[in-house]
């Protein structure tokens, strides 16, 4: 077994493991990436009514 | 107080401290995943399944203390009816909630190798579970009114209220039996892991910490622009509907 296999298997655990961090990644990475994503269309958003405001 | 947390220089101080706060979440999450996933040792007992501590640890320290924050912030818009306090208690609900869901669903995943079962309805695991329920319904509550005004202040109040629920989560495994170990590192005469698991665990907390931060103030920023956009949107409509009729020749 390679060493990339020996730590992938985590002593046999890998199945709790690895679903451990990607559920933890998933949740509070899509959670970040949700708050960016609704942040840059509020600040578009702004920026287009401000601009139509101006005309 | 209020000089210090009016809308406009929120907004100026958190320009500033967002991409420092950002970048040192990197920083530490990566660091603290190195750590966690290559330079930790195994545990004698658990072996490698132990490694889901560097994430069950620091998500359940966030759950809680999300909470005391969302309940302080709501403290603050209920006394001082401070403008800002409002939106960071409505803007942590949500991370909060994610905190306590990632928590429970690691706690599970560790719970079936070495307890064998995903869960048991034991006073550490039932308080947590009721942990996330109150963000749930925190965030159902604030939501269900037409005025604004009227759902923050009945959220506040449900935030305040579950403040009780803090001292039981972390006395429950004291005050019961419970199959979830009791504290070993915030406790009196000091923790009793081992240095080679504590710091990365520190790291990891460090890194959740920024985290939460990074999207508090991000969700924040958000929820000011939003009001903008309305305000802005309201006077459109408002000067279309005063405007005079276009006279037709």
């Amino acid at each position: 077994m390679s060493a990339l296999d020996t730590f992938l298997a985590m002593g046999g655990y890998a199945r709790y493991v690895w679903p451990a961090y990607g559920f933890a990644v998933l949740v509070l990475g899509g959670l970040l990436v949700q708050s960016l994503s609704a942040y840059r269309r509020c600040r578009r958003e702004l920026a287009a009514l401000q601009g139509e405001g101006r005309q | 107080m209020h000089r210090f947390a009016n809308p406009a220089r929120f907004m100026r101080l958190s320009t500033a401290i967002l991409p420092w706060c950002a970048g040192a979440c990197a920083l530490s999450l990566a660091l603290g995943l190195y750590f966690a996933l290559f330079i930790a040792p195994p545990d004698y007992q658990q072996g490698e399944a132990v490694r889901i501590m560097f994430v069950h640890v620091p998500a359940a320290m966030m759950a809680t203390s999300v909470y005391a924050v969302m309940a302080a912030a709501s403290a603050v818009a209920l006394i001082w009816r401070h403008p800002l306090a409002d939106i960071a208690a409505q803007s942590a609900a949500p991370i909060g909630a994610g905190f306590t869901l990632v928590c429970l669903v690691t706690g599970s995943l560790w719970g079936e190798p070495m307890w064998g079962t995903w869960w048991v309805w034991d006073a550490r695991l039932t308080s947590v579970l009721v942990l996330f329920f109150l963000y749930l319904g925190y965030l159902a509550l604030v939501n269900a009114f037409d005025e604004p005004v009227r759902g923050a202040r009945a959220g506040a109040i449900l935030a305040l209220v579950g403040i009780v629920n803090l001292p039981i989560i972390k006395f429950s495994v004291e005050w019961w039996n419970t199959l979830h170990q009791p504290a070993s590192i915030i406790r009196l005469g000091g923790p009793t892991i081992d240095a080679s698991m504590l710091w990365p665990l520190f790291v990891m907390v460090l890194g959740f910490v920024l985290l939460f931060v990074t999207t508090l103030l991000l969700r924040m920023r958000t929820a000011l622009l939003a009001a903008k956009v309305r305000a802005l949107r309201l006077a459109e409509v408002e000067r279309m509907t005063h405007a005079p009729a276009p006279v037709s020749s």
